[in-house]
């Protein structure tokens, strides 16, 4: 056995779930739970995501030498775990969530305060065995900050601008800001519980509205759990149209990105320009495939809608207009002293950091961390295409900001490689029907990074439970970590570099 | 920078021409607003956003409106950061327990006459999220609204419709 195999090793070693797909899930026992977390504090494993079942957790790690996924679940028959933020800081509020939501309790936790749960609900443990009516909490307790000459600036949950609500706790020094504490939950939707026992179709409209900008991304991925629960292949051709939806998505959301960091350093014509440029794409979008942030498009099986001529010539005359207008964009952000004096060394991610949480999409991609799903996994049709993943190592606003643009060229790139080799053929499959409960699991690259479905599905076909994990997870708490030292000025800058998902965190 | 600026001057504007006001949305408010606060108002509308548990799918489009093809401001609507400079809240989601407090209080810091605006379907009834333990279900269960605008999201020019209405009665 050698140490890039370890988590093979493990595997082997545990019941395997038979009925899970494509990766392995196995049950384990506390001890073997136990060395699964000094892996992820070592570094041997990253964090995909920490969720829970009345009785049972369950632990997706990956680990990075030999490419191994796996799920591994502790059964919790005294409503206990050891618990995993204790050992590894990323799980820390995926274990809070978890316990707000299954009233299962981890052993020798770290923070014991509650997430989600602002004591606001008509239940408490909406997802566990003894759901109980909801209580009013006592106020949450910020962490405590002591020092001369300190002061705190708290901000929302109702922000100024046209953004997701959330609260902010600043502590300042002067102008430097030491300590920034999020406290988030506000839009929690209750989105597991309405899955709960959803068909297909519904499910499916729920996961894909966990977080709209990334519809296309969840859509993906909850199809792709669903067909490989159910062992249901779709075709060629929804592959090749579900990557340009994908593509079409990111494009969009990059172009808004960028326009709007720079909007956040006063830069007001980049906002002007790249927001035209997103509005054609999403222009482009709806003729091709009638919906502007192509909701509902993804199906299990296949896509639901296929590209006419029209929507091809759309196509086409969008690359155009990037490739004529996207240069001039760069040149200007490139050049202007001003906006780089803003953008450069502003919102410092220390690379450990972004390693050790395993934090993807373009915060990783600027801090030296390549991981990117449609490399890394490789789901079809990525294996086909020709890509770069662009990677780089200031892990700064700057960064992540060209991170964007060297994307927005790829995205181009692999949109015209799709409509020159787009297969045909039809674009829907029926879902098979096992006629036994079935589980599968899948990863799909979004615009912001790594989204997770897990999701098993009943002898009947229908959802008895999914779990949509964002990627906001691991790059919300690296926010806090950004801003540090900055000045509170700073903070627009940072947060729009970032540009986490409220509503996908909140769930 | 030269360049762009120039080549602005020489285009025709990507900017739409206005759109009637719906006619559904124009009946919705009739019976809702006087003429007294028309006179208050005049003819420009200022708005805050206020997410009160969307999937930020909606806050995309209204984004839009910002956009060259919208363009809203010429229409004097344009977007506050205080509810205390606003006419209009523009409320979107199915309203969650989380938030309802934060909405309610932002409906109480806006000074009279006010309009709320729900977008969405889920700014109607919940859409999807309709039964949640965690959502109350639509923004009239929390405050009263003067007009829907349904959809998911609603297209930006199905807003800008609503929006103008609400500026032809006001
Ligand atoms: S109406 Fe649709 S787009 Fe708007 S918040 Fe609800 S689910 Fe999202």
């Amino acid at each position: 056995m050698t140490a890039t195999h370890a988590l093979q090793a493990l595997l082997e070693a545990s019941q395997s779930v038979t009925e899970h797909r494509p990766w392995p899930r196995v049950i384990v026992t506390p001890e073997t739970w136990n060395t699964l977390l000094e892996g992820l504090a070592s570094g041997a494993w990253t964090l995909l995501g920490l969720w829970g079942e009345p009785v049972m957790v369950h632990l997706a790690v990956r680990e990075a030498a030999s490419g191994t996924l796996a799920i591994a679940s502790l059964p919790c028959p005294t409503g206990q775990f050891p618990s995993v933020g204790r050992c590894h800081p990323p799980a820390q509020r995926l274990e809070r969530t978890l316990v707000d939501l299954t009233g299962l309790r981890p052993m020798d936790a770290v923070d014991a305060r509650p997430w989600l749960d602002h004591g606001r609900w008509p239940v408490r443990h909406p997802l566990g065995s003894a759901t109980a009516p909801g209580e009013s909490m006592p106020p949450y307790r910020f962490l405590p900050v002591e020092g001369e000459s300190l002061h705190q600036i708290p901000v929302g949950p109702v922000h100024a601008g046209i953004i997701e609500p959330g609260h902010f706790r600043f502590t300042a020094n002067g102008e430097a800001v030491v300590r920034l504490e999020e406290r988030l939950g506000y839009v929690h939707k209750g989105i597991e519980s309405l899955l709960n026992g959803a068909d297909v179709g519904r499910a499916a409209r729920l996961v894909g509205r966990v977080s709209g900008d990334s519809t296309v991304a969840y859509a993906w991925a909850f199809a792709r759990a669903v067909e490989a629960a159910t062992e249901t292949e779709a075709p060629e051709r929804a592959h090749w149209l579900r990557a340009l939806m994908a593509e079409l998505e990111r494009l969009a959301n990059h172009c808004g990105d960028f326009g709007a960091i720079c909007n956040d350093a006063a830069f007001a014509m980049m906002l002007a320009y790249c927001a035209v440029l997103r509005e054609r794409v999403l222009r482009a979008s709806a003729t091709c495939f009638g919906h502007r942030l192509m909701m509902d498009r993804i199906v299990p099986g296949g896509v639901a809608h296929d590209l006419s001529a029209d929507g091809i010539n759309a196509l086409r005359a969008l690359i155009a207009e990037f490739r004529h207008q996207f240069p001039a964009l760069i040149e200007l952000y490139d050049k202007t002293a001003s906006l780089q004096n803003r953008t450069e060394h502003t919102g410092f991610v220390k690379p450990a950091l972004i390693q050790q949480f395993g934090c993807g999409g373009y915060i990783g991609r600027a801090g030296g961390r390549a991981f990117d799903a449609r490399r890394a996994i490789a789901y079809p049709p990525y294996d086909e295409l020709l890509f770069d993943v662009p990677v780089l190592s200031e892990s700064d606003v700057n960064a992540r900001v060209w991170i964007r643009i060297r994307e927005v060229e790829q995205s181009l790139r692999l949109i015209e490689q799709i409509l020159e080799q787009l297969p045909v053929g039809p674009i829907g499959n029926a879902l098979r029907r096992p006629g036994n409960a079935r589980e599968g699991v899948a990863v799909v690259e979004g615009f912001r990074g790594d989204v997770l479905v897990w999701v098993r599905l009943t002898a009947a076909g229908a959802v008895e439970r999914c779990h949509p994990r964002d990627p906001s997870w691991f790059q919300w708490p690296l926010l806090e970590a950004a801003i540090e030292d900055n000045i509170v000025a700073d903070f627009p800058l940072c947060n729009k570099s970032f540009n986490c998902s409220y509503s996908g965190h909140d769930l | 920078m030269r360049k762009l600026l120039i080549q602005n001057l020489l285009r025709l504007p990507l900017t739409v021409p206005a759109p009637p006001p719906s006619a559904q949305a124009l009946a919705e408010l009739g019976a809702r607003v006087d003429r007294a606060a028309r006179v208050r108002l005049g003819r420009s509308l200022s708005i805050r956003e206020v997410d009160a548990g969307s999937c930020n799918g909606c806050e995309l489009e209204i984004h839009a409106l910002n956009n060259a093809f919208y363009d809203m401001e010429r229409f004097g609507l344009h977007v506050v950061a205080s509810p205390r400079h606003a006419d209009v809240l523009l409320v979107t989601g199915p309203v969650t327990a989380n938030m309802r407090e934060g909405l309610e209080r932002t409906y109480a810091a806006t000074p009279d006459p006010k309009w709320v605006v729900a977008v969405g379907d889920c700014g109607r009834d919940g859409g999807v999220f309709a039964g949640s333990y965690a959502c109350v279900g639509g923004v009239s269960a929390v405050i009263p609204v003067d007009l829907h605008i349904p959809g998911c999201p609603p297209n930006p020019l199905q807003l800008l419709e609503g929006l103008l209405a609400l500026l032809q009665v006001s």
